[in-house]
This record gives C-alpha cells, structure tokens and sequence, in this order.
C-alpha cells in the first residue's frame, strides 16, 4: 500500500515535469542517449507515430506552450481572432526551445494548422515540415489508397532525414509496440469509467501527456505501473457527477481548468484532450502491407472528430455511445475560442445529446487562460444539476 | 453599380445571374434537379454536363451581405447556437435558410437534390455541408482536394482525385438525374471553359497597363462572377468574356481607368496588389475609400480563389477528370503559403505595383492564418511597402469604416513617403 502510494506519487510527479518542461530536457536526453537519433515534433491530433519509431526516431506530440511561455514574438504572426496555439508553437520555436527538433509534422486538421506548416517551410528551411494530408474520403479503395501512398511518402522522408532504410518488418513490429500502447491506455480509460474516484482527471491527464515526449515503450511501463498501483490505493468515492469533455483535442486547456472542474464535482470520465494516442480504435493489423494497414485502421477505426468528414455515421451518435458506455450524465463542452473544426461541431452534437435527452454544458477556454472562477460555477452548477436532478 | 452608365458586360452578368435564379426558383416545377456546392474547387462543367443547376452557398451569403441581409442572418445562427467566433459565410447561410431561403432577386432557392462538397482549400468547407446535411434531407457527395503542402501536384494526389470524381462523384449524378455520364459532352463544356478563360485571363492582365483600365480587386470580384460559378463551360460565358476584354481593349485604347460605382476613376497614382477577400457588408464605401484617393488594386489573390488561370493552367478537353483534378487542386487556397508568396511578389513585379495591402478578415482561417507572414516576406523579397487592414466577409461588426480608412490613408502616405525618397517608416 506505502509502496504503491509511492509508486503513484512518483510516476504523477515524473509526469507533472515532463508536462510543465518547455525546454524538452527529455529530448535532449533521448538524443544523448541516442547519438544520431533524430525527433520529429508532431501536432494535433493525430500523428501515425509508428512510422517516426521505425526509422528509429523519436516521435514527440506539440501541444503549443500552454500557460507557462509568455507569448512575446508569437502574437506579431496571427491577427488576434486566431487561436493560441500556433502562437505557442512561434514562441517555442522563436525562443529556441524547439532546436533540438529535427522535423515537423502538420497533420490535416484544421486551416491553421495547415498554413503553420507554410510558415515552418519559410521559417525554417533547414528542418524537415512536414504536412500530412489525411483522406476524407472512407473507401478504402480511393482514399485508403491515397491515404497508404502518402504514408509511404512520409516514411520516405522519415527515412531520409533518420538515415535509416525502414524494413516492413520494422514497421511491423512498430505497429505492434504501438498496439500495445493502446491497449494500455484503453485499460487506463476503463478504469476511468469503472472508478473515476482512483484516477482523478488531473492524474490521468498528466500520465497520458507523459506520452507526448516519452518514447512509447517507456510510456507503456508507465501507464502499466500506474494501473498496477493506483488500483490498490484507498481513494474515497465522492459524491461526483460523471462527464465527458468534448471539444479540446487540439489547443489544451491549463491543468488549472482540469482541476478546477473535478474541484467543481465533475468526475471527467472520458475526454478528447488526450485523442492523439486513442485516434484509432483497437489494434492494427501486422500483416501485409504495413503502410496499408494504418490506412486501413484510419478509416475503419478511426474516431469520431471534428476534423474529419463524418459520413459513416449520424453526427453526434458517437459521443452519445461515448457517453452511455462511459456511464456518464452530461457533457462539457470545452473548446478553445476561435477553434473552427471544434466550434462548428458543437451545434450538431449538442443537436445529437438533445435528442437524446443528454444534457450538457458549454464553454470556450485559451490555453493560457488563468481564472477560472466563472467556469468553476459553470462546471459546478451543471454538475449539481445532473447529479440531483438528472438534468 | 447601379449609379453609373453601364457597360454593356455588366448589363449582360446581371441578365445571366437574374436568369439563372429564375431557372432555379422554376426548378422543382420543371422537374430540374439541384445541387449545392462550394466555390473553390467547383465541378460546374461536370455539373453542366448532366444538366443539374448548381447553387453556391458563398455567393448566397455575399449577395446577402451586399442587401444588407447578412446582420439578420448572422444574429439567428448565433440565436440557435453557432459560435460568434467562427466564419460568418456558414453563419449567413445557415441564417438565411432559417429564413425562407430567399435568393437575392427576392425568389426562393430551391432545396438541394444533392449536396457536392467539394471540399477545397477550407476546412469549414466540411462543417458547412455536415451543417446543410442536418438541414435537407438529401444525399451527399464528398470531393476531396488534396492540399499543396509541398507545393505541386503529385500523381497520387491527382489519382486520388479522379478515382473520387470517377467512383463517387459521377454516379451520384448518374442516379440524381438517370442519366448517363456524357463524356462527349464534358468535353465541350470544358473547352468553352478554355476560351472563356483564355479572354478572362487577357482582362486580368490588361492591369499591366498605366492606368489599369480594370480594379482587379473590387472590379475583380464582378469579372471573375461567371467564371467562378454557374456559368463556367457555357456559351453564354464565353460571350460575356469576349465582351468584356473588348470593353477593357476599348479602355486601354482610349488611355481610360477603371469604371467605379461613383463613375470612371480619377488619376491613378497607387498601384496596389491586394491579398485576401473583400468585405461584402460595405462593399462600395470601401472601394471608394481606395478609388477616391487615386489607388487601383492592379492584382489581387481573392480573384484566384475559384481558379488560378494566369499561370497557364486551362481547362483541358482532352483530359477531362485529370484537368477538373488540376482545376480543383490549383485553386488558390488550396497552395501553400511558400506559393502565395511567390505568386504574390510575382505579381508586385509584373503589375508594376507600388504596394502590398492584406485585408486579413476575420472569418476566414484559411486566407488568414499566416497572412502577416506572407506579407512580411513578400515586402523582403519585392521592396514594396506592405499595409495591413481587419474587416470581415459579411459581418458588418468587424468593419470600422473609420479605422480602415484610417488604415488605408495612412498606409498610402506611407508610399507615398517611400516615393520621394523618405525612410520615415510608417505602419500602415
Ligand atoms: S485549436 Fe482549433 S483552430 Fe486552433 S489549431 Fe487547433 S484545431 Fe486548429
Ligand atoms: S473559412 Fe474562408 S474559405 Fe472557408 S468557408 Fe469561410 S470564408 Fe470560405
């Protein structure tokens, strides 16, 4: 029990440095421990990161800078209506926290993120930016196809840069160690729905973001021993309501505002904060073509999000499955102000939950937002309100 | 521009709008079928070619913006729930089908039998149609464009795009019409397209002169009307760019400027290229505040967003999904931001111009995100000097007419000062 206490206390604190850690000592430790080793910076949401682990790189999620960077350089690149992040990304990359990143990788999320990447290309010729297009297009005939061929591409440049030839096999077993990171982090998400009371939302968030910069098979450990020990600590039951957050899967809020809204009475039971390791559903497969494999579970196991075309689906039907199997009461929407994929989405689910009779709540965020008073009444009010009343 | 003598083109596009929404307030009693879809990236020739009548929602919200509709509009889609932080156009649109869905020669436009995302150069592009899905009930079909990111078209990426235009896009106007793709018939819309863009481009580029016998900015947006939308691959089209570019010889030949809503322009003394899209809200106070003080735009990038056409690129009939793949990918959103760049010094040059001047509006991520970077680089490259305004699209809220007139008589001084050998810097 002191053991696993302890056990707890020092994975949440390793977590809690490499979170608030701007200056990316884990990667310049990697790379000393990796001479030649390569680190390729990749933005929300969703990175195939098996491909940077088969070239033998190291895959590191950027997030921007969070409330810990004062933004100085980065607001003289984007007119005032544009979200934080990009800003951070300027700042970090301005200040020279980022230098010992080799590449970029912009994935298909959104328009700002998209012409960042055109800035990194005039900005920073000497680094690798990469954008990486994802296929809206579900058939996996056409955009699985157009989707293997840009993964192929993206692995040729991987290649290049790392200096490292990647071997189907490699890739393969990449998959595989990747496989097994979900599989993980599904378990800690389980136990999140089963007893949200053993895994604060803070805690969770913290270990999950370990990720980010980690490489996966430290992160594997990591969630494994914290499972293994947080079951066994006697943390009370409150009388919480259970909520699933919604809207921040790319600019995140500050820790401050997760805790702020577990302090208000909300168990978070499931959120999109941490999408990037979830982004597809299950295993992929390790046979056959590799690079047609991760298309293929792009397409059939990929999440539900704002930044791709929801066409399989009825819109919204996913968070409300979401909500039922995670046994929740109600949904807060938390999304960063000028986000557009996130800001649009948000009248068809809440149509969706309507429809359902699931209530919710909504608010906007930056990810240096610093007060959280308002939302603390917000989150706190909703949260008595399902929690007495069902609604 | 109703307060001026007209040129015969200008009569024309009004005849060829005004019966185009005729035809689509007529279309559910004669049975025709009708399909919404985006601007950038637009299949009209293919739609066309199966006889179906497009809508753009774009153009519904500028028009409405124009009329001085867009407020009331905007107002109902935040009234049910829209963000006021996101692009006005799907804010407009979406008001103004709460609303009656009433087109802007006061008849309604009719529901779509089909919704065509063309999903080109624009995110939101894909929550606006997930959004219209809500509304009607009818069947959608997705076209997605890849994006230049490195700046060129790859042969998977063009693969991608006619394998869609080939497997999705075709047979859901096969079963929307029962009818069977014409490829013959493709083929002839796209080379009327071609001749139409050849007289398009001689007019674009007749900015070269001095004066400009064109505004390529505020003019712009009217000669680009048919090109960019409906009318694009037909006869008509064809007729109204030959019209046009002999109007534009006509005006170079007698050393005139471009014709404003307040009657031909003065003296030209600022050439100006232009990045980003108007604002539609105060349309001829803003033009006035360039033309009043003698400042022509000679290029713009706004009138490339439908089609970039003065790099060489024409539709091709010999080709015809490949080159309705290389229209889509070409437009000019749908480029980097090292190609907007370089298409944009390249237009300094070309056109001669004393400035650079972005109207960054709020709506529209797409234009926007970078778009002080792209001016910064392309005052390194050209020497020119760069200006900076905010307005928005069609929300009337996010334009200070003060502020921006503020902006641009500050900004022209500022060229002014560079003309006669002044450094004293000032912002614009
Ligand atoms: S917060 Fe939203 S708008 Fe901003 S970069 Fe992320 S997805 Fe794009
Ligand atoms: S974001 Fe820009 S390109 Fe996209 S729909 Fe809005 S105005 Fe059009």
């Amino acid at each position: 029990m002191v053991d696993a206490k302890q056990t707890v206390t020092e994975i949440v604190a390793r977590a809690d440095a490499l979170y608030h850690d701007l200056e990316f000592g884990a990667v310049k430790r990697w790379k000393e421990t990796h001479p030649g080793g390569k680190v390729i910076g990749c933005l929300p949401t969703y990175a195939p990161r098996e491909l940077a682990h088969a070239a033998g790189m190291l895959p590191v999620y950027l997030r921007g800078a969070g409330d810990q960077v004062e933004i100085i350089r980065g607001d003289a690149y984007f007119q005032s209506y544009i979200c934080q992040l990009p800003r951070g990304m300027i700042e970090l990359a301005l200040s020279g926290r980022l230098d010992s990143f080799d590449g970029f990788l912009f994935p298909a999320i959104c328009d700002v993120i998209r012409n960042l990447s055109g800035i990194w290309q005039l900005h920073f010729p000497d680094k690798l930016a990469r954008y990486l297009d994802i296929p809206q297009n579900f058939d996996v005939e056409v955009g699985g196809r157009f989707y293997a061929e840009e993964l192929r591409r993206l692995l040729t440049d991987f290649e290049q840069l790392s200096g490292q030839k990647v071997s189907d096999d490699a890739l393969r077993h990449s998959i595989g160690v990747y496989n097994t990171h979900r599989r993980v982090i599904q378990n800690l998400m389980d136990l999140r729905s089963e007893k949200p009371w053993l895994v604060p939302a803070d805690e969770t968030y913290l270990v999950l973001r370990a990720g980010d910069v980690l490489p996966v098979e430290e992160h594997i450990e990591m969630i494994k021993q914290y499972l293994q020990s947080v079951v066994e600590l006697e943390r009370p039951m409150r009388d919480h309501s259970r909520v699933v957050v919604s809207g921040a899967f790319c600019e995140q809020p500050p820790l401050g505002l997760i805790r702020t809204l577990e302090r208000a009475g909300c168990y978070i039971v499931w959120d999109d904060m941490t999408i990037s390791a979830r982004f597809i559903a299950g295993d992929v497969s390790t046979s056959g073509d590799p690079c047609v494999a991760l298309a293929r579970a792009f397409i059939e196991q990929g999440v539900e999000s704002a930044s791709v075309y929801s066409c399989k689906k009825k819109k919204g039907s996913e968070l409300c499955e979401t909500v039922r199997k995670a046994g929740a009461q109600g949904v807060i929407f938390a999304a960063p102000s000028f986000c557009d994929p996130a800001l649009l989405d948000q009248p068809m689910l809440q149509t969706a939950l309507d429809q359902e009779s699931i209530p919710w709540t909504a608010f906007k965020y930056a990810e240096n937002l610093g007060q959280f008073q308002v939302i603390r009444e917000q989150a706190g009010t909703f949260s008595d309100s399902i929690r007495l009343w069902g609604a | 521009m109703d307060n001026v003598d007209k040129e015969p083109s200008m009569l024309k596009q009004k005849e060829m709008i005004g019966a185009h929404f005729d035809r689509l307030a007529e279309a559910p009693a004669q049975g025709k079928k009708v399909v919404y879809t985006f601007v950038p990236g637009n299949l009209t020739e293919l739609l066309l070619s199966f006889d179906v009548l497009p809508v753009y929602p774009e153009i519904n919200a500028l028009q409405s913006a124009m009329r001085k509709r867009s407020g009331d509009f905007i107002s109902e889609a935040e009234r049910i729930g829209h963000s006021e932080d996101v692009c006005t156009y799907v804010k407009c649109d979406i008001g103004m089908k709460r609303s009656g869905n009433i087109g802007p020669t006061g008849k309604p436009i009719p529901k779509p039998d089909l919704l065509l995302l063309s999903y080109t150069g624009c995110f939101t592009f894909l929550k606006w149609f997930e959004l219209l899905r809500e509304e009607y009930d009818c069947p959608v079909v997705l076209l997605h464009t890849p994006y230049q990111a490195d700046g060129e078209i790859t042969p998977s990426m063009r693969e991608y795009m006619v394998r869609q235009i080939r497997s999705e896009v075709i047979p859901a106007l096969e079963k929307l019409t029962g009818r069977a793709y014409d490829e013959d018939r493709l083929r002839e819309c796209l080379e009327l397209s071609r001749q139409a863009e050849d007289d398009m481009v001689h007019v674009l580029e007749s900015a070269q002169n001095r004066p400009s016998p064109i505004d390529a900015y505020f003019g712009g947006v009217f000669y680009i009307g048919p090109m960019f939308t409906a009318f694009r691959g037909t006869k008509a089209a064809v007729d109204y760019y030959a019209m046009l570019k002999q109007e534009v010889d006509a005006r170079i030949a007698r050393g005139e400027g471009p014709i404003t809503p307040d009657g031909p322009m003065g003296p030209e003394k600022y050439r100006l290229v232009v990045e980003g899209p108007p604002n539609w809200t105060h349309f001829r106070e803003f033009w006035r505040m360039f033309s009043e003080e003698g400042a022509v735009v000679v290029a713009s990038t706004y009138t490339k967003v439908g089609g970039v056409f003065d790099f060489g690129f024409r539709h091709d009939p010999n080709d015809p999904l490949g080159t309705l793949a290389d229209y889509c990918m070409g437009c000019y959103t749908n480029r980097s931001l090292p190609q907007r760049v370089e298409m944009l010094a390249s237009y300094a040059k070309k056109f001669s111009a004393d400035g650079i001047l972005v109207n960054s509006v709020k709506s529209c991520n797409s234009f926007s995100a970078g778009q002080l970077v792209i001016l910064r680089e392309v005052e390194k490259r050209t020497g020119i000097a760069g200006g900076f305004i905010e307005t928005d699209l069609v929300d009337a809220r996010y334009f200070s007419a003060a502020n921006v007139k503020n902006r641009i008589e500050s900004y022209l001084q500022m060229i002014e000062q560079k003309r006669s050998g002044k450094t004293e810097e000032v912002r614009a």
